[in-house]
């Protein structure tokens, strides 16, 4: 059988949208231990434009490098008038690459919106990571476009990624 | 071990699909760079209905009945083999019979129905099963070039059981004169794709004196690799 086609989210989407799914440490997440970070950035087109409309989706393993083994993943933000993201959750730990190889910690971003046939997909990696250097994933892009994948601290705890869907310093996108 | 196969050439709407305006500035112009699928691919979000409650009647909104033609909207979820994707969790979400989406942002001149919020979630059962009630949705314009109007449609997010086949998309109806019109329905090159993506007339989903109905099988990207193999 064949796959339907992706469509896209259109600008309307924030009927199902939960304001509250941008906070990974609620429910049953609360009660985990780990390391709190604020994941964030803001979403550009191509001339530069804030893309207001949005919906950004995280999924992370927890601390323990683990997916859906205690801690639920998975995370749903609007952007803002200014085309930001903002999630609060637990820094994720390394989780097992292909092979007996490790993946450094990170997170994938899926970008849906108005305009976008199909969601695009990223990875948020942390600047300075010593895993990164050795990275399976990391190592399939090149050099020169790597940053695009490195959130940076900006702040004790805040990671900031910008996202730009077009042109210069595009945003490395996966195809998974 | 399931495969998560890369959709076939022309079954997927181009990034860059001109006709579509909003496409121009937010298609990448590298092409994405392919990985190998590792857990953060092949591993999904557990939505326990705890925390992800399912509600699959739109047709009802606090107590009252929504203006409309009330339908009945039903399939399967499968991959690619045909096999039902248990467990997916469907988000739903669309305009009302007059065309009007429950959105701040949506400026239409038509009325809202304070008895229609417009969206449902619901769960595939063991045989890939899903349904919702709900109002057959209007046809509203969109800007997007002179007299341009999406044709009928709900929207449809689904999550499965690898991250990799989450994906989001858009059900029509059939025999909608505006299909052959519209960009983002006619960004899919391969005709038959295109025509899985309208809902069948489906009398085996309507309800005596009550309902007409519809059906829309979604497949999900997923291959079962090794069939016999165990990998515990
Ligand atoms: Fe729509």
């Amino acid at each position: 059988m064949t796959t339907t086609a992706s469509q896209t989210a259109g600008p309307y989407w924030h009927i199902i949208d939960h304001p509250e799914w941008a906070d990974l440490r609620r429910g049953e997440n609360a009660a985990m231990a780990g390391t709190s970070i604020t994941l964030t950035g803001q979403i550009t087109d191509g001339d530069g434009t804030p893309c207001g409309d949005a919906m950004v989706e995280i999924w992370q393993a927890g601390p323990d490098g683990a997916y859906e083994a205690g801690f639920h993943g998975f995370g749903r933000c609007a952007s803002d008038d200014q085309g930001r993201f903002r999630f609060t959750t637990l820094k994720p730990g390394p989780v097992p690459g292909p092979g007996n190889s490790l993946q450094a910690p990170h997170i994938t971003l899926a970008v849906f919106a108005r305009g976008l046939m199909n969601h695009v997909t990223t990875r948020a990696y942390f600047a300075a990571e010593p895993l990164n250097e050795a990275d399976p994933i990391l190592a399939l892009v090149p050099e020169a476009r790597r940053p695009t994948m490195l959130a940076r601290e900006t702040a004790p705890g805040v990671w900031t990624l910008d996202i730009r869907l077009q042109g210069a310093d595009e945003t490395v996108f996966l195809d998974i | 071990m399931t495969e998560f196969p890369r959709p076939a050439p022309g079954t997927w709407p181009p990034m860059n699909s001109p006709a579509y305006g909003s496409t121009r500035k937010r298609h990448a112009l590298h092409p994405p760079i392919a990985i190998p699928h590792t857990l953060s691919e092949t591993s999904a979000p557990r939505f326990t209905p705890s925390a992800y409650p399912a509600y699959a009647d739109m047709s009802v909104h606090e107590g009252q009945a929504a203006m409309g033609e009330r339908i009945i909207v039903g399939g399967r979820v499968l991959d690619e083999d045909g096999r039902p994707v248990r467990g997916a969790m469907l988000e739903i979400w669309q305009a009302n019979a007059a065309g009007r989406y429950h959105h701040m942002r949506d400026q239409h001149d038509a009325p809202l129905d304070p008895h229609f919020a417009g969206s449902a979630r619901v769960f595939s059962d063991d045989e890939g099963h899903w349904q919702i009630t709900t109002i057959k949705p209007g046809a509203y314009p969109w800007g997007n070039h002179a007299k341009a109007w999406r044709p009928v449609h709900i929207h449809f997010g689904l999550h499965g059981q690898g991250f990799a086949q989450r994906m989001i998309t858009q059900m029509y109806f059939p025999g909608d004169p505006l299909l052959p019109l519209d960009p983002v329905f006619m960004a899919t090159p391969d005709a038959a794709a295109r025509e899985r993506l309208i809902a069948k007339f489906d009398l085996d989903y309507a309800v005596e004196n009550w309902a007409l109905g519809y059906r829309f099988d979604i497949v999900l990207r997923g291959r079962n690799a090794t069939p016999m193999e165990d990998h515990k």
